[in-house]
């Protein structure tokens, strides 16, 4: 039995590395968040979700391929994050870090029982046309839409590290993350990198949604599922930290394939709460986070 | 506390009205929301002990419930040890949980936001390990047998757990009332409004947080074995999912985190909300988005919940008089 | 009664207190001066229990309470008050009061009357149902001070307990200082009003850039050409002379 499970370990390393691409992106939203604006954005799973059921429906109803419609979610998805900070979460914040959490907690509650009310439970998944096609690796075969979703990811990915590096823009993020007073002092409208840095964050996760939707499904409950592996993964690369995400991205989703080969399916997702609890308690930093 | 003998007759009549309550209203459906509005102002009073009074902001309640429930009724299906007896020991399983939890997160100087996502991590934690044991039943869940009788905790009638909610209510409130004229109670507050003062002023921060968590994991124990009787089934899902979390800090945080009747007031509030909205539009998830919209207007508005804003209108109105005659007889 | 010695502490590569040596003896009032930055409130910081030292013996009452938690050092008998004030700001006055009475006594109504005893010595009797955020800066001071006392301290570290008072506040507190010493309370405290610091101290230590330069009666420390040089710039005290 458990040389079975050896021999599979190859592939269960290369289908946790491609999903750790798109679980970097969605955490370098979340990393993008904090370390900016310094709010736990508990509704970040929820956000993931809806974007997914976009995603979803714009197939449904459209055909549009999902890969084609990250042109569309991304930038939709941006608006409604800088809206929603503008409008909502910034001026009800008020400072208080619990605060926040709680706020954004309601959100998730909100979208997350408005997607079931609206969209009722049932779990939904695309059909592509070249969905069951799949490069044979010998040991493995893997599928077009996770080796799509790999790169688009990666891709995703490399386009915020330059923007945020090389545009004035992330460096008026960056500023501002830095040394928030500073900034203003300097004539940079807090404010607005604030929400525009939201919007990026929910940007990603109107990226992540859509490449995540062919390999995955959706309903009203799978942000709930995300939350924890986001959170993992910006804690163990460090809060804050762009490089911290990615690794952890691709750490977290190595580990949770293999431990859904070694350990079975149930006790398998017992890896990421684990890191999160050690982690926080042994390292809270992370891996590449400066000193809380 | 000087509110509270003032307003002493007042709530003795609402007690009194509360227990003789089911001779006047014999319909099943209310006799179940109103078990199902204790059970809730219970579970919130446990979160408000930690949370409201020592500022420790939980986000993982439900495990203690769980823990709880599991707890006796594993010791039923597999010894047929009494729930009567039983309920002790999960409150028992409840508290040392809390120690665990509480001694790993606040030994490492856990707080905020921190704090609440590793209680969040803690209870998903329990809630794999509960799907993937034998013993807990797995995944499938475990089933008790109906069998009324008082030493198994089960009841004929809903009357019956009507009154074992209320009792647990009744329990809870008087921990509470309690704890405010206590100096632990106390020592709580001071950490709440400012950790580092509290330990410079002779509090062991670390001991009393944990205490606190304690209380909150004893009581939530208690919580699991009264929904096991009452309800015959329990599984990883209804054990250790974050609903039942919410629920507990949304009561409290809605009515007025530390106070006596905040989650009482809170858990009142929002069953009414979810029976009224379930009347008119009958589609699972409505009533949840009003709660997270509830959620929302409070911390933006009303951080003090429904009381701390009754308080603050009291205040303006009538107390004015009341805090001269005071300085006067003390100068 | 509390001694130190050779105590450091470092914060990367800046040295904030270095090989520091004092001590004060009981029924004393000691002051520690120096320019702002000098290290004062992380050497406080350190005896309290605060932040860890990274080198030097910490003594009270000759057992050494290096590496011990806050709390335990106040059960021991020293307290300290923050150069920030720190209330519990959603408690009355007399509430906060009371949380420092409780370190002793676990019965509400003797702490209650422990508070009430000491708002009287402080001189908050008026204010002990007010709100502790509404208080005014001197008396957030104050407050700081009786929740301190509260705890019945052997010694009573002060940490700039003058900064944003009117002279005549300063004159109140001074008052009340003395009066706590008299009734058996030794105190250390660290100042820049240099009025209260002469007024009331036995002796002075004065630390500047981490390190001791000179300690004595304050009198003595005030002649003190580097004290004079640490606070006014170098030179300071030739040109002083000079011009006398």
């Amino acid at each position: 039995m458990i040389s079975a499970s050896l021999s599979m370990l190859p592939a269960a390393i290369i289908n946790g590395f491609m999903y750790g691409a798109i679980y970097a992106l969605v955490a370098l939203g979340l990393t993008l968040i904090y370390g900016v604006l310094h709010i736990i954005n508990f509704a970040h799973g929820a956000m993931l979700m809806l974007a997914l059921y976009a995603a979803f429906f714009l197939f449904d109803l459209f055909n549009i391929d999902p890969y084609f419609s990250i042109l569309i979610v991304t930038p939709c998805a941006f608006i409604f994050g800088y809206l929603i900070y503008r409008y909502g979460i910034g001026s009800l914040a008020k400072g208080k870090d619990q605060n926040i959490l709680l706020i954004t907690l309601g959100l998730s509650i909100i979208i997350e029982n408005g997607a079931l009310f609206f969209f009722s439970g049932d779990q939904q998944t695309v059909n592509l046309t070249y969905g069951f096609e799949a490069f044979d690796l010998g040991f493995m075969y893997l599928s077009y839409p996770k080796v799509i979703s790999f790169f688009a990811a990666l891709l995703m990915c490399a386009i915020l590290w330059a923007a945020m590096s090389l545009t004035d823009l992330g460096r008026a993020i960056r500023a501002v993350a830095k040394e928030r007073q500073g900034a203003r002092l300097v004539g940079i409208n807090v404010e607005h990198i604030f929400a525009v840095t939201f919007g990026i964050g929910i940007a990603c996760l109107g990226a992540a949604g859509c490449m995540m939707l062919p390999i995955f499904y959706v309903d009203p409950y799978t942000g709930n599922i995300f939350v924890l592996v986001a959170f993992t993964i910006v804690v163990l690369g460090g809060m804050g930290s762009v490089v911290g995400a990615l690794v952890g991205g691709f750490i977290i989703g190595i580990t949770e394939s293999v431990g859904g080969l070694l350990l079975g399916e149930s006790l398998g997702q017992i890896g990421i709460s684990l890191i999160f609890i050690l982690i926080l308690i042994f390292r809270p930093t992370g891996l590449f986070g400066s000193k809380v | 506390m000087s509110n509270l003998r003032r307003h002493l007759s007042f709530l003795v009549l609402g007690a009194i009205g509360l227990v003789v309550l089911p001779y006047f209203i014999t319909s099943r459906f209310y006799i179940d929301v109103l078990t199902l509005i204790f059970f809730t102002a219970y579970l919130g009073q446990s979160w408000n002990i930690l949370g409201g009074y020592a500022g420790q902001f939980s986000f993982g309640g439900v495990m203690f419930f769980g823990t709880g429930a599991y707890v006796s009724s594993i010791l039923l299906t597999t010894f047929g040890f009494p729930p009567i007896f039983g309920i002790f020991l999960a409150i028992l399983g409840g508290a040392f949980l809390g120690l665990i939890v509480g001694y790993m997160s606040f030994r490492s100087g856990l707080k905020g936001s921190y704090f609440a996502l590793i209680t969040l991590a803690f209870a998903e934690l329990l809630r794999v390990l509960a799907n993937s044991v034998e013993f807990t039943g797995g995944g499938v869940g475990l089933f008790l047998t109906y069998a009324p009788g008082l030493s198994n905790l089960q009841f004929e009638t809903p009357v019956g757990f009507y009154y074992f909610a209320l009792v647990l209510m009744f329990i809870s409130i008087a921990i509470v009332y309690w704890l405010e004229g206590s100096r632990f109670g106390a020592q709580l507050v001071a950490i709440r409004e400012n950790e580092d003062a509290a330990e410079a002023l002779g509090i062991d921060t670390l001991r009393c947080k944990i205490y606190a968590i304690m209380i909150m994991g004893a009581m939530g124990g208690a919580a699991g074995t009264f929904y096991s009787q009452k309800y015959l089934y329990l599984d990883p899902p209804i054990a250790y999912s974050i609903h039942l979390s919410v629920e507990m800090l949304l009561v409290t945080i809605v009515g007025g985190m530390g106070t006596i009747f905040g989650p009482l007031v809170g858990a009142f509030v929002l069953h009414t909300v979810n029976e009224v909205a379930r009347h008119f539009i009958d589609t699972p998830g409505l009533s949840l988005i009003v709660y997270g919209l509830i959620l929302i207007i409070i911390i933006g508005y009303l951080p003090n919940g429904l009381i701390g804003a009754f308080k603050k209108k009291e205040k303006k109105s009538g107390s004015n008089s009341l805090d001269k005659k005071r300085s006067r007889e003390e100068s | 009664m509390l001694r130190v010695n050779n105590l450091t502490k470092k914060f990367g590569g800046l040295v904030a207190v270095s090989s520091v040596d004092l001590e004060v003896n009981e029924k004393e009032i000691v002051s520690l001066i120096g320019p702002n930055g000098a290290g004062k409130t992380t050497l406080f910081a350190m005896v309290a229990g605060f932040l860890k030292a990274d080198e030097g013996e910490i003594n009270f009452e000759n057992a050494s309470i290096v590496g011990m938690k806050p709390h335990q050092i106040c059960q021991r008998g020293m307290v300290r008050t923050f150069q920030i004030t720190q209330p519990f700001a959603g408690l009355t006055t007399l509430q906060n009061i009371m949380v420092g009475a409780y370190s002793n006594t676990a019965q509400t109504n003797s702490a209650r009357k422990k508070a009430e005893e000491v708002a009287e010595v402080v001189g908050m009797t008026s204010l002990l149902s007010q709100g502790a955020d509404g208080l005014t800066v001197a008396g957030r001071k104050r407050l700081e001070l009786a929740r301190a006392l509260a705890t019945d301290p052997k010694l009573l570290l002060l940490d700039e307990v003058m900064a944003g008072l009117n002279p005549a506040e300063i004159d109140e507190i001074v008052k009340v200082i003395k009066g706590i010493r008299d009734r058996g309370v030794t105190i250390f405290l660290i100042e820049h009003v240099m009025k209260a610091v002469m007024n009331l101290s036995d002796r002075t230590y004065v630390l500047n850039d981490g390190k001791l330069i000179a300690s004595g009666t304050p009198s003595s420390v005030a002649e003190n050409p580097q004290v004079i040089e640490a606070y006014l710039g170098h030179g300071a005290a030739e040109a002083m002379a000079e011009g006398a």
